[in-house]
């Protein structure tokens, strides 16, 4: 198994991605956003951070750097995808997630523990989770607020597409638990396909114990059981 | 040639940029806005050949997102 992680001009979580994926003994390289080939990786991780300073939209702009046409050809071969926060947010904007992340509801910039519940685990990002599973992720977002069509919406729910939704601590989906006036508290997609998943919360930044939760690593673990990857002895 | 583009988040969308702003212009003393929306005036000097249709095609894929917003292109 190869992973690899995008680099945007501005990306700030690029980082700790590579090294939750490496303390995992999983081979990772960094991919330069002018790169214009993305051979070889199993999984493509699209990092959080503020890709073009955010300009014109968040992820607007780096959703046409030279590599996201690989990203987008790889996506079609079934290679999977990890859109983390600004990278949920360029998926979105190059159309390989449906939906859009505007300004969060009460436009604080919000950055703190949120609780979550697992939806679906029939799909390769959370088959080692259990559904309705809680998980103690932190979001730092301005702009997380999901908005989607009310069709688009109804497709994600039959479809078993949306993953992730905010909730409070016995998993109820309220509305005090929305963070940023999230769409039915959605915190996480996937496409028609299963292989492309986008979430705000930071599954990277909950994969250490000394990070104050490892609640974000079942994530990775199911990547690494979906590829059949083991940690070399 | 200079080409002006108004993006306008949808009516259907939240827009909690134009609330807050909305609520300081009450706070300045103009009870009477009701509401507000907040969007983006971008300003394209032209030079050399193009049409209006990859005006349009700039704005659609690349300035504005017609998931959250709609545009108005002029041309002077």
């Amino acid at each position: 198994m190869n992973a690899i992680v995008i680099r945007f001009p501005g990306s700030n979580c690029d980082q700790d991605a590579h090294l939750a994926l490496r303390e995992m003994g999983v081979p990772v390289d960094y991919v330069w956003h002018k790169d214009t080939s993305v051979a070889g990786a199993d999984l493509i991780v699209l990092p959080g951070g503020f890709s073009y300073g955010d300009y014109l939209r968040c992820g607007a702009i780096a959703r046409f750097s030279p590599v996201m046409q690989a990203v987008k050809e790889a996506a079609a071969r079934g290679v999977l995808v990890l859109g983390i926060c600004n990278g949920f947010q360029i998926l979105c904007e190059a159309g390989l997630l449906p939906g859009a992340l505007i300004r969060n509801r009460g436009l604080h910039f919000i950055c703190e523990h949120r609780w979550l519940r697992v939806e679906n685990v029939a799909n390769p990002f959370l088959n080692e989770a259990l559904t309705g599973q809680l998980l103690r992720i932190p979001i730092a977002h301005g702009e997380g607020s999901f908005t989607a069509d009310s069709a688009t919406l109804l497709e994600l729910n039959r479809k078993g597409r949306v993953l992730l939704r905010y909730c409070d601590a016995r998993g109820a989906a309220i509305d005090a638990a929305n963070p940023n006036g999230s769409a039915e508290n959605i915190a996480g997609i996937c496409n028609p396909a299963r292989n492309v998943f986008g979430l705000m919360p930071h599954p990277e930044r909950a994969s250490d114990p000394r990070l104050g939760s490892t609640d974000g690593r079942v994530i990775f673990e199911s990547i690494l059981a979906t590829l059949g990857f083991r940690k070399a002895a | 040639m200079k080409a002006k583009v108004i993006v306008m988040p949808k009516r259907s969308v939240l827009d909690p940029q134009g609330v807050a702003v909305r609520d300081a212009i009450h706070h300045h003393g103009l009870p009477a806005a009701r509401s507000v929306r907040v969007g983006k005036c971008i300003e394209i000097e032209l030079d050399g050949a193009h049409t209006e249709a990859q005006l349009h095609e700039v704005c659609r894929d690349l300035l504005s997102n017609p998931v959250i917003e709609e545009y108005e292109l002029s041309v002077e």
